[in-house]
Parts: structure tokens; sequence; C-alpha cells
């Protein structure tokens, strides 16, 4: 019942949002026509510029959640719906339980943002909507179908869970997902606009001559969509992750660790294994910031901007070592993972030097001895670490031992027992081998060429270690094919330890994500609008990098704090439904057991 | 010895006193002994590599439930044991004391100025003024590569350097004019520098405009470079360009893949 009520006032707030938007723009508009509009407003203690940061990204980070957590969603009906394994539905049923919260988090929010940027940048406001008046609407239309579309996906779990309703109601997640992903390529629009408006654009074009279609599909649009979808995958896992690490941390029974060890394991694995994809679309998304206005480019990744890399790598290198320690720790659970944990200190040391490669700056701070004695800023030895062909090289050699760390882990319990398995490890040695090798002669042929060449040595990095990935993976599908379980995983048996790297997890891509949404919105500067519509608020300045990391870690706890609760709001409204597989003989199949600490536990046959 | 030797907490206090004297000492002393350039690492580095480090042995210590019961058995039996009560006392005094003395040299007022976050490649705008003529610096070439005699603009950029930039640039090229130690940051040097990573473009607008002509984005920026484009003509500063990468021996970047 409580849950029924949480949904309807939810649901009263998002209509109220979707009504007060589009008049709020009018207003504004017709304020603008009169010409009264002030250009700026004041908010007490943070000033305007913190009120619209922090509710910007309070509410990016929510979105992010409400579109990323939706994909996960689908793909774990789908695994449960025809792979018949119904611990799939269940995890995807619980999720959505706790996305139609997050649904009205994220409406607040959104609210929140408008309503201060309607009050303390009205002027800026004015242009935009102004331009994208058009879109807006759509926004929120999508909103609407978005929200009904999830109350039907959400409640209807029950009631179409057979036969061909079953797939009716997969459709209906891949309709919210439509939904939602439609609305993310709107909002990107805008924010793009404001980083790359049309180049013919200048302060004094007037909004509405404007061409709406060339403001909407700007420079940046596509590779932030490209970009954000990806992001969103990697944080939907992420969370999951940290919620299964949660609950399996406040488990009372075995049955519920086991659950919840799994649901960490599986979030863990998405998140890792979109997070290795993401670099690539990061790239493409830099490249056109250059190739639209260099002096963005410089801004970011030589000037100003450039020591947010370093933070950046620094937390990556968290990232992966966290996302491997994992795996590493859940090897102790695998019956034959033994015979390959020997490997974990040869692997480790590659990402223990990855990262302090990745993370040395080409410009060091020193005191004044310190550049006496290095003859300037750059050091003559580890300068040569400062630079892109090490950087790259080191995070490609990264991502190889990441992802064989998830081989070993996968193939721990494994006996394969076609014919051709020794030659079939063989050969995948060697495109490990051979990728590693493509690394390091790119990564150090990189130093005998012009810079322009070196940026296109790390496409074929690139390539080289998608290539290993992809022929190791499709060799392991064959190799894994009727082979020997050399015992069953004992889920539930992870150290406590295990679970707080999942909430590393978690906190540093939220962190990262405020970090890295600052880098890009920051390089324009003390432009509302690059090179069109100038900041000329008191707040106009770019805040320097401690200003802004105590700005991005009060929006991360803000954030953190309310998915906190939201979690465990998730467990008050409703306990999970736990799956416990038997054998088909075992006289407890079918039951039900609500006994075991205040969780449902359904008793149903192996596989 | 051995048992020492074989325990893991032992063995990481030994890794972790290895990479501290491979980051201090090996670094700065072992790349010279075959002709490589280094010096010193600086101390924000060092802490950043030794971080890692620890992080990377407490990561390998606690992956196995094993290793991670024996890694805690010193420090639980120094806790713990009651005949270990005289290292305890003397621990529980030392760490606190090491702790205090460190934070003592770090806090501790000095004459030396702070450590400095520079800026080192500012974003040039897209279009400067130069004596009153608009320049776009965006896919800008330097033109005296494609016309004239390229030795005479090379002779010229030479005469121009070493009658206006060697006093603070050096005559090697290497930073160390007789200017150099009356300044922070010291002059850029262009032997190891980044030169070859700018446009010619970007030196083109460094030269012409110094450290007053920054625009207000490129801080935090302390430079006592002079604006040159009262003193040296157009062509004056794109032969002293030519002149700094063939000192430097490397190639302008180009704005395409050639």
């Amino acid at each position: 019942m409580t849950f029924r009520r949480i949904g309807r006032g939810s649901l009263r707030l998002l209509l109220a949002t979707l009504f007060v938007a589009p008049f709020l723009t009018d207003v504004l508009l017709a304020q603008e026509a009169v010409g009264a509009v002030r250009e700026y407003g004041d908010f007490p203690v943070i000033g305007a510029r913190g009120a619209v940061w922090i509710a910007a990204q309070v509410h990016l980070l929510f979105a992010a959640f409400v579109l990323g957590v939706p994909m996960f969603a689908i793909g774990a009906e789908a695994i449960g719906i025809f792979k018949k394994d119904t611990r799939y539905d269940r995890l995807a049923k619980e999720f959505t339980r706790l996305l139609v919260i997050a649904y009205s988090a994220t409406a607040i929010w959104g609210a929140v943002l408008v309503f201060f940027l309607t009050t303390l940048y009205p002027a800026f406001w004015g242009h935009l909507a102004s331009i994208f008046e058009v879109s807006m609407w759509f926004y929120v239309g999508l909103f609407f179908f978005e929200s009904f579309t999830l109350y039907l996906y959400y409640y209807g779990w029950d009631r179409w869970k057979l036969g061909r309703a079953k797939l009716g109601h997969w459709g209906l997640g891949i309709l919210l997902n439509i939904w939602g992903t439609a609305v993310m390529l709107i909002a990107n629009s805008w924010l793009s606009y404001m980083m790359s408006p049309p180049a013919e654009m200048t302060p004094d074009t007037a909004p509405e001559m404007v061409q709406f279609w060339s403001a909407f599909a700007n420079a940046t649009w596509m590779p932030i969509n490209i970009h954000r979808i990806i992001a969103n995958v990697v944080f939907g896992g992420a969370i999951v992750a940290a919620y299964a690490a949660y609950r399996f941390l406040l488990a009372k029974s075995d049955e519920e660790r086991a659950h919840y060890d799994w649901m960490g394991y599986v979030g863990n694995l998405i998140a890792i294994g979109a997070l290795i994809v993401l670099p690539f679309a990061g790239y493409y998304l830099g490249r056109e910031i250059y190739e639209y206005n260099q002096q963005m480019g410089i801004t970011m990744m030589g000037g100003f901007m450039s020591w947010l890399w370093i933070i950046q790598a620094v937390l990556i290198g968290v990232l992966f070592l966290a996302g491997n320690y994992y795996l590493w720790v859940g090897m102790g659970r695998i019956p034959g993972a033994e015979r390959f944990t020997p490997y974990i200190k040869y692997m480790l040391v590659v990402l223990v030097i990855g990262v302090i490669v990745w993370a040395t700056p080409h410009t060091m701070i020193a005191d004044r001895d310190e550049l006496a004695a290095m003859g300037g800023t750059h050091h003559p030895f580890l300068g040569a670490l400062g630079v892109m062909s090490a950087k790259n090289t080191a995070v490609n050699l990264m991502i190889l031992t990441t992802f064989l760390s998830f081989l070993l882990y996968r193939r721990a319990n494994l006996r394969p027992t076609i014919a051709w398995a020794r030659s079939g490890t063989i050969v995948q040695g060697l495109l490990f081998a051979m990728a590693a090798a493509v690394v390091l002669f790119f990564g150090i042929y990189g130093y005998f060429v012009t810079a322009i060449v070196r940026i296109g040595f790390s496409v074929y990095q690139v390539l080289a270690v998608l290539t290993a990935i992809v022929g190791v993976v499709v060799l392991d599908v064959f190799m894994a094919r009727g082979a020997e379980s050399r015992g069953e995983i004992r889920w539930g048996q992870m150290p406590a330890r295990s679970q707080y790297a999942l909430f590393v997890l978690v906190v540093t891509f939220t962190w990262l994500m405020g970090l890295m949404g600052f880098a890009r919105s920051g390089i324009r500067q003390h432009w509302h609008v690059w090179e069109v519509m100038r900041d000329t608020s008191p707040w106009a300045a770019t805040p320097a990098l401690g200003p802004a990391a105590q700005m991005i870690s009060v929006c991360v706890l803000i954030f953190l704090v309310l998915i906190a609760f939201i979690f465990w709001l998730g467990g008050l409204i409703e306990k999970p439904q736990l799956v416990v597989r038997l054998r088909p003989d075992d006289p407890r199949v079918g039951e039900r057991d609500p006994a075991v600490h205040g969780s449902e536990l359904d008793f149903l046959p192996a596989d | 010895m051995k048992r020492y030797l074989r325990h893991p907490f032992w063995q990481s206090g030994l890794v972790l006193i290895a990479a501290y004297l491979v980051v201090t000492l090996g670094i700065a002393y072992l790349p010279p002994i075959l002709g490589i350039a280094s010096a010193p690492v600086p101390g924000s580095v060092v802490l950043q590599y030794m971080a890692t480090v620890l992080v990377g042995i407490l990561l390998y210590v606690s992956s196995d439930e094993d290793r991670w019961r024996e890694f805690k058995e010193p420090v639980e039996v120094m806790l713990t044991s009651p005949d270990k009560r005289y290292v305890r006392s003397a621990l529980l005094v030392a760490i606190p004391a090491l702790i205090g003395v460190l934070t003592f040299f770090q806090v501790r007022p000095t004459v030396a100025a702070p450590p400095n976050l520079r800026s080192i490649h500012p974003a040039p705008p897209s279009q400067i003024s130069f004596r009153g003529q608009p320049i776009v610096l965006d896919r800008l070439e330097n033109p005296l590569r494609h016309e004239g005699d390229l030795n005479e603009h090379l002779a010229v950029g030479r005469r121009t350097y070493y009658q206006n930039c060697v006093a603070c640039h050096g005559d090697a090229l290497d930073g160390n004019g007789h200017f150099a130690d009356a300044f922070s940051p010291r002059p850029l040097e262009f032997g190891t520098s980044t030169i070859a990573q700018l446009t010619e473009s970007f030196v083109f607008w460094r030269i012409a405009k110094g450290g007053v002509g920054l625009p207000r984005e490129g801080a935090p920026w302390n430079s006592a470079m002079p604006a040159w484009e009262d003193v040296l003509t157009e062509d004056e500063i794109w032969s002293v360009s030519i002149f700094l990468y063939d000192q430097a021996g490397v190639s302008p970047r180009t704005w395409e893949a050639e």
C-alpha cells in the first residue's frame, strides 16, 4: 500500500512538472517580448551558478540511473525469457521497483533545475527556449509516455508473466528504453548546442533566425549521445552491483547472500564490460570537440582542464583495480580457480605499473628546488610517461589485463571436453600476445613520429585490443560447449571486503561523471553558448580545480544519500523474492517459504 | 630469517621499501649511468607513486583469504599479545610521533614559494589582432615555409633569437639564459619540451602576445615573457619559429595528417 501511495504521489508530481514547464517557457517568452527579462537572479550562500550546478548534476545522475537501469532490466528479462532462468526475471523486476522511485526523484530534480534556470538565468533560458521550444514540447510529451510505460512495465510484471504476454511485457521494456533514449537525445541537443552552436551563429544572430535542425544536430550532439548511452550502461551496472553489495552485507540467510552475491557479479560484469568500450566513445567526443574548435580542445587537453585528466586517470585506475580485485576475491568461491590464482600477482603488477604510467603528469607539481633540479616543469626521464604514447599503451594493456581476469574467472570451474581445447587455449594466448605486441610497438614508435601521426596510432592500438577480445571470446564460447564442471560456484561465500570494492566502483563512477561533466561544460569558460552568448554574471569565471572538486563532491554526496534512501525504501516496500535452485527430485520444489527472515523464497528445480 | 621473508606482512614491507628506493633513488641515478638524462622525482609524484604501490600491495594480500589472515597475524599479535606490551607501547608512541613529525615538515612555514599548478598550454583564441591587423590562428600555417629561401628565414630567425631571446632562453635553447634564475617559472627550454606538439600558429601567438597578452582563462599563469609584437615584425616572429623547430630537431604539429 505504501508503495502505491508513493507511486501516486510521484505521478502527481510528474504531471505537475509536465504542465508547469511549458507554461514557464511561455511566460518567459512573453516577458522577453516586452523586454522585461532581467538577465540574472541571485541565490543565497552558494550563488546562482552553484544552485544550477547542483540541480543539473544531481538531475543528470538520476537521469543516468533511470536510463541505465532499464537497459539492464530488459537485458536481464530477456535472459530470463529465452534461457528460462527465473533468477534473471526476478533481478529485472527488483530493479524496476527501484526505478519507479528513482524516476520521481529524477523528475523532482528536473523541476528544480528548470525553476532555477528560469529564475536565476532567465535571459539565457529565454534564448534556449526560443530556439528549442518545439523540442521542449516533445520532451515533456515523451516524458509523459515514458512515465506511463514504466508504470505498465512494473505493475504488469506479474500479470503478463507467461507465454506471449511475457513477450509483450518485454516489448514494454524495450518501449521504455526507446522513450528514455529519445528524451536523452533531446536534452543532449540543448547542452551540446551550448558547446558547439552552428558555425554561422554570432552574438548578433537573433535566436529566431537559427535553423532548428542545425542547432539540434550540432557538431558534438552525436558523440555525446553515444558516449552517454554507453556510460549509462556502465552506471546502471555499477548501481546494480552496489545495491547487491548493500543487500549482501545486510543478508541474514545463506540464500539471500547467494542471491545478492550473484547479482553483484552480474552488475560488476556489465559495468566493467561496458567501461572497456567507453574510452573509445570518449575519444570520438574529444576529437569532435577539437574539430569544432581548437581553443576548446586545447583548454580541455593541454590547458586549464588538463589536470582533470590526471585526476581522471587516477580514478579510472581505481576502477580497474577495484573491478579486478572483486574478480580475484571471487575466485575463492570457484572450485578449480586455484590453478589460476598464482597469475594474479603478475596481472596486478601490470595494472599497478599501468596506473602509475597513466597518472604520471607531464607538467609536474614541484617546488622551486625541485623545478631547478629538473630544469623545468618536465621531468627529463619521467616526462616520457606524460605523453599520449605512454598513456595509450598503459590503458590498452590495463584493458587487456582486465579482460584476462574475466576470462580466467569465467573458465575457472570449467574443464573443456572438446578435442581442440589445448590448441584453442594456445591460439587465445597468441591473440593476447599479439595484441600486447601491437600496443607496445605503436606505443614506442609513437615517440619517433610527429604528433599528428601519433594520434592515429591510438586507433591501431584500440583495434588490436578489440580484435583480441572478440577473437578470444568467440573461441571461448565454442570451447565452453559441453565443458564439464569442476564444481558449482559457491555463491554467497564472499568476504565482506569484496563488497566494498563494489561500493568503491559506484562512488568512483559517480565522481567521475561529475568531474568529466565539469570538464565538458567548463571548457566553454565564460560563454553560456560558445562565442554566441557571453556569461556576464558575477559567476562567469571558470572555477579552479579545488572549488570545482568540492562542488562535485557535494553533488555526489547528495546523490549517494538519496540513492541509499531509495535502496532502503526498496527493501521496505517489498521483500525480495529469492530463487533457490534445487534438484528436480527435491520435495521442496514448487514450495514457497516466507519464513526465511522475512524474505520470500521460491524453490525451483535446477536447469 | 627465511620465515620472515616468506611471510606476506614482511614481504609487503620489503616491496614497499624497494619501491620507495626505486622511485627516489633509482629513477634519479640509474638512467644517467646509461647516458639518459634524469633528475630527482618531485615529492608530489613520489607520494602518488607510493600510494599506488601501497594500494596494489593491500589488494594483493587481501585477494586471498589465507594470505589475508596470515598478513594480519603480526598486527593482531602485536595489538593483543601480553608479551608484546613493550613493543606495543613503543609503537603506540612512535607511530603518532612519526605522523606528527611528518605533518610538521609538511605544514611548517618556509620562504619557498608554494608549488604552482599552472597551465603550460593556455588555449589560444581563434583570432588575434597583430599591430591592429586581425590574424585568424585557426588552421594558420607559417607562410615563410612556402615563400622565399628557407635558409634565409633560418638565418633571420637565428639573428632575431640571439638579439632578443637568448638572455632568458639561453644560447643552447635550454632555458638557462643569464636571467633564467631570476624567474619563477623558469624560461621555457626547447630541447625536450613539448614544442613538437604545438602548431606554429600557437608559437606565433605566444611570441607575439607574451605573458601579458594571455587570455583571462589562461590563468593560473605567471609568465614574464614580453609581448614581442611591438618589437618584432610578423616575418621575424615566423623566422624565429623556424629557427626554434630547427634547433629542437622536430617538426611543428600540422593541422592534418600529411
